[in-house]
């Protein structure tokens, strides 16, 4: 346990040491923000509430999404991809930890830094330009937080998946383009589940990724209460696990055929 | 009771290539498989304490074999056990009594400080702290690393690294060390730090070492004993002084005379080359020795000056590397 907590740690700093990036990614999400809530406001002008969601809830959902890409990072992570390929990874395969909990400790300690230094800022901007949607029982703010973490394990889940794809395809990045792709719009991140036409709605409620994004949303606009909070929370967290068997599993496959690169 | 036990241990890469005429969008769907055998039948024990060099020409099958050892590649028929393990069901147990250096890869975190890495690797093989203590100052101390603890690793020279490398593979007193390529690359003093260093493991900690490398200095500095390897099989295993004995038999006398002269005529020895007064005159140590030839060739002319040239190490291996690729076999019936 402790060394988990080590690799925590030493995600978090990884990152914490690159200032200026993180400054400039503030700003950019923040700015992405205004332009995705802008449109809204016109959409909004033209109708009271769409999907159930109003304009000061669809507020609110952009500049919560904007502050959790970065802790959720749904896009292009290729670190155990690129390891495959350059057979960096003959290491860490003969180290004594678990391999999947190491890289999980690692990128929740990412996601921590993303969250506190990425995520907040944008929030806070948009906060005090706009009447964003707060919520109402002290409660949701700490099933909000327990969702997030949850949304980082099921994107940290998928993300896995596609990079051990690495140790079939050499094109790894095919896979990869097509989960961004998921990732994107299937999460609920560009607009929300319940805006899409019945079928694609379907599809989105039968896959992982609506858990990345848009049930954390749900979860702090108080969209469910009660058993239906419950279910939806539950399948997030059914997912999540889900995820992590099938990486062990698609690990220990891995290993067993596994073509190191290079001398 | 052996350390190391490797018995018919085989490895095949499987690996797909395009069908021969194939072309067009079905080529890369209709693909022909050949296997690669990397390593084929080999068989060797190592004791503890033991340097053993594990030599072979490039593709000969020595980093396979490493990755097998350590449990990350499954072989595909034999044997093996490390330390009791075996390595590729017992991976994580095993992983605690190894160290590995792969002198190609890092083992380090590439944006942390030096120390930093140490420090992980302390909780990963849960090292306590005075054990870990004590065995960084002993690496910081023999391999003079105190001033480069606190840089990142990717600013570090490849000299730096690699001390980097061994200490971050020992802080665990691991009692088998592998080292494939650890000098690649490195200067001649940095090479002979090291050299030191694994001499010092070797003999104060009584740790064995089996060791890959190109650089015939290494091996022979570090070990009395020598694996060799070519095309996935074994051809030599023993001592390296008795390698040296049966093959590095040709010798070559190098006289100076007082004046040019044509090529000597004198017995068991053939003249190669004549440079003005110098002579090169190869002989077989089974036919002649050396004091006897040149006063064979003090009976001929005037000598001024004179040296005999031994084959070194490095021509021994290419003998036997060139031999093998004819199929000429060299055995040694008792391994060292
Ligand atoms: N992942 C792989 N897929 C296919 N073939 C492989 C793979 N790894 C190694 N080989 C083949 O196995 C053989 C042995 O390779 P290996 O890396 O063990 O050689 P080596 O003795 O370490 O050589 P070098 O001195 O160049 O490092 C080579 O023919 C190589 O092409
Ligand atoms: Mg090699």
């Amino acid at each position: 346990m402790r060394l988990y907590w080590e690799v925590f740690r030493h995600g978090y700093r990884r990152w914490a040491t690159y200032r200026a990036a993180t400054a400039a990614g503030v700003f950019t999400n923040t700015v992405f923000g205004f332009l995705r809530a802008y449109v809204l406001v016109a959409v909004f002008a033209a109708s009271a509430t769409i999907g159930g969601y109003d304009r000061s809830d669809a507020l609110t959902y952009v500049f919560l999404g904007q502050g959790m890409i970065m802790a959720v990072y749904m896009w292009s992570w290729w670190e155990i991809a690129l390891a495959i390929r350059s057979g960096d990874i003959v290491t860490d395969l003969s180290r004594p930890f678990d391999y999947q909990a190491y890289w999980l400790a690692q990128d929740l300690g990412r996601a921590c830094y993303h969250a506190v230094f990425r995520g907040i800022p944008p929030f806070v901007v948009g906060a005090i330009v706009f009447d964003l949607r707060m919520p109402e029982s002290p409660l949701t703010w700490v099933l909000f937080a327990a969702s997030v973490v949850m949304a980082v394990c099921v994107s940290f889940g998928v993300r896995f998946l596609v990079n051990l794809a690495a140790f079939w395809l050499l094109d790894y990045r095919g896979v990869g383009a097509i989960a961004t792709a998921c990732g994107t719009f299937l999460s609920g991140f560009v607009v929300p589940v319940a805006f899409f036409p019945g079928w694609l709605a379907v599809i989105a409620h039968a896959l992982p990724f609506r858990g990345m994004i848009q049930v954390p949303i749900d979860v702090f606009l108080e969209k469910e209460s009660g058993g239906a909070l419950f279910v939806m929370l539950a399948v997030q967290v059914g997912w999540a696990a889900a995820l992590f068997a099938a990486g062990r599993l698609v690990l220990r496959a891995a290993r067993r055929r596994v073509v190191v690169q290079g001398g | 009771m052996a350390i190391i036990e490797v018995r018919d241990l085989s490895k095949q890469f499987r690996v797909a290539r395009p069908r021969e005429g194939a072309r067009g969008p079905l080529a890369r769907v209709r693909r022909e498989y050949t296997d690669v055998r990397a390593v084929e039948r080999v068989s060797f024990d190592v004791e503890p304490g033991e340097m053993v060099g594990y030599i072979g020409p490039n593709g000969a099958g020595k980093s396979t074999t490493i990755k097998m050892l350590t449990g990350i590649l499954v072989p595909s028929g034999g044997r093996l056990t490390v330390a009791g393990f075996e390595p590729s069901r017992q991976r994580k147990e095993m992983a605690r009594h190894i160290g590995v250096v792969f002198g190609q890869r890092t083992q380090l975190w590439w944006d942390l400080p030096l120390a930093d890495s140490f420090t992980l690797l302390k909780h990963i093989y849960r090292v306590p702290d005075e054990r870990f203590a004590a065995n960084l100052g002993r690496c910081i101390d023999t391999m003079e690393m105190a001033e480069f603890l606190r840089t990142p690793v990717r600013q570090l020279s490849l000299g730096q690294r690699m001390r980097g490398e061994l200490t971050a593979a020992l802080l665990h007193n691991p009692e088998v060390l592998y080292l494939d390529e650890p000098t690649i690359g490195l200067d001649v003093v940095a090479k002979s730090r090291i050299r030191e260093f694994l001499t010092s493991l070797n003999r104060d900690a009584g740790t064995t070492i089996l060791l890959t490398t190109h650089d015939m200095g290494d091996i022979e500095r570090l070990c009395r004993r020598v694996i060799i390897i070519d095309r996935g099989g074994i051809l030599y295993d023993g001592d390296l002084e008795r390698l040296k004995a049966r093959f590095a038999t040709e010798r070559t006398l190098v006289v100076d005379l007082e004046e040019p002269a044509p090529a000597l005529d004198v017995p068991f020895a053939t003249v190669e080359r004549v440079e003005g007064p110098r002579q090169w005159l190869r002989f077989q140590r089974a036919d002649t020795s050396a004091a006897e030839l040149i006063a064979a060739v003090a009976r001929a002319a005037r000598i001024v000056d004179l040296r005999v040239d031994e084959p070194s190490i490095e021509d021994v291996v290419l003998r036997i590397y060139a031999g093998a690729a004819k199929g000429i076999a060299i055995n040694d019936p008792s391994p060292g």
